[in-house]
């Protein structure tokens, strides 16, 4: 049974993390999680994300929230991706098995997924 | 929605924006019927605005003109002949005792009645994508309950984030150990 002891060691663990993590030079993933995309699918690919981050272990330069309609609801769920310096990525239509895929091709190897991407001829 | 536990997650997140410190959710059910509530002490609406926001051509959302967050859980009570209740108390009427009060019941026997799903997902959802306001969430199922206070987990955290992965991983295992029991 999970205590609340448990919850303690969890963060004295995480104390000296949270130091390293002031220094604001990362790549910021957002999911779409208004109406329109939580009925499209957002929380499983929300979660997908949120995992595959942790899992890489890239948590410490990648930072996975939340935000509300993006305008483009027909393309939902959309994850957008903005890296320090670089134009921002909107990823549409997504799966929690495609948002794995951007985890490890994009979020890690750096090499952006365009399959998955938005064009501008859709619009 | 495919879930009930997905118009939770929506509904939820009007009460969030609303500014609300706490956000309770509470889903009553026995064999015949379910009843949600979602209860917030945010800004609160006027009569005026909660009779709109019942209305699916009414949003205060600025990229679109039309918000289908309470409509839809409004349907989904609707088509299993159930209801759905808005009251709310503004700010500035009741600067002591403000927020929202969404109230939907459903007849879990009707054909129509959407299934709850994954709820434990939908408060993961929430708590990771606002940890710094809190949930008070409680499950009953006749006499069985589930239940999970942030400020509990706060009061334990300090300084560190309920929205860590390693703490929403608790969470979900905390919960999900509670509805096996």
């Amino acid at each position: 049974m999970k205590s609340l002891a448990e919850l303690q060691a969890i963060k004295d663990k995480m104390k000296d993390k949270v130091v390293l993590r002031e220094g604001g030079n990362e790549t910021r993933v957002v999911v779409g999680m208004a109406t329109c995309g939580i009925a499209a699918g957002a929380r499983p690919v929300l979660n997908a994300l949120v995992e595959s981050v942790n899992e890489l272990g890239l948590s410490d330069k990648v930072t996975v929230s939340q935000t509300g309609c993006i305008g483009i609801c027909q393309f939902e769920p959309v994850v957008e991706v903005f890296e320090p310096g670089k134009e921002k990525v909107t990823y549409v239509k997504m799966t929690a098995e495609k948002a794995k895929e951007v985890a490890e091709a994009h979020l890690q190897g750096g090499k952006v997924l365009t399959e998955y991407t938005l064009n501008e001829g859709e619009l | 929605m495919k879930e009930l536990s997905l118009n939770i997650l929506d509904v939820a997140e009007n009460s969030v924006k609303a500014g609300a410190s706490l956000t309770q959710i509470q889903i009553e059910e026995d064999d015949e019927k379910l009843v949600l509530s979602i209860i917030d002490d945010g800004c609160g609406m006027s009569e005026e605005v909660v009779k709109a926001v019942i209305d699916p051509f009414y949003t205060t959302r600025t990229t679109r003109k039309v918000g289908l967050g309470v409509p839809l859980l409004k349907l989904a009570a609707e088509q299993t002949e159930g209801s759905l209740t808005v009251t709310s108390k503004t700010k500035e009427e009741f600067p002591d005792n403000h927020g929202t009060c969404v109230v939907a019941s459903f007849n879990k026997k009707h054909l129509d009645f959407t299934p709850l799903g994954d709820v434990v997902s939908t408060m993961t959802t929430l708590i990771q994508g606002h940890p710094d306001t809190d949930f008070l969430f409680t499950h009953k199922i006749g006499e069985k309950e589930v239940s999970l206070d942030t400020r509990e987990l706060r009061a334990v955290l300090g300084d560190v984030s309920l929205g860590e992965y390693e703490v929403i991983k608790w969470i979900e295992d905390y919960l999900k150990e509670q509805y096996a029991e």
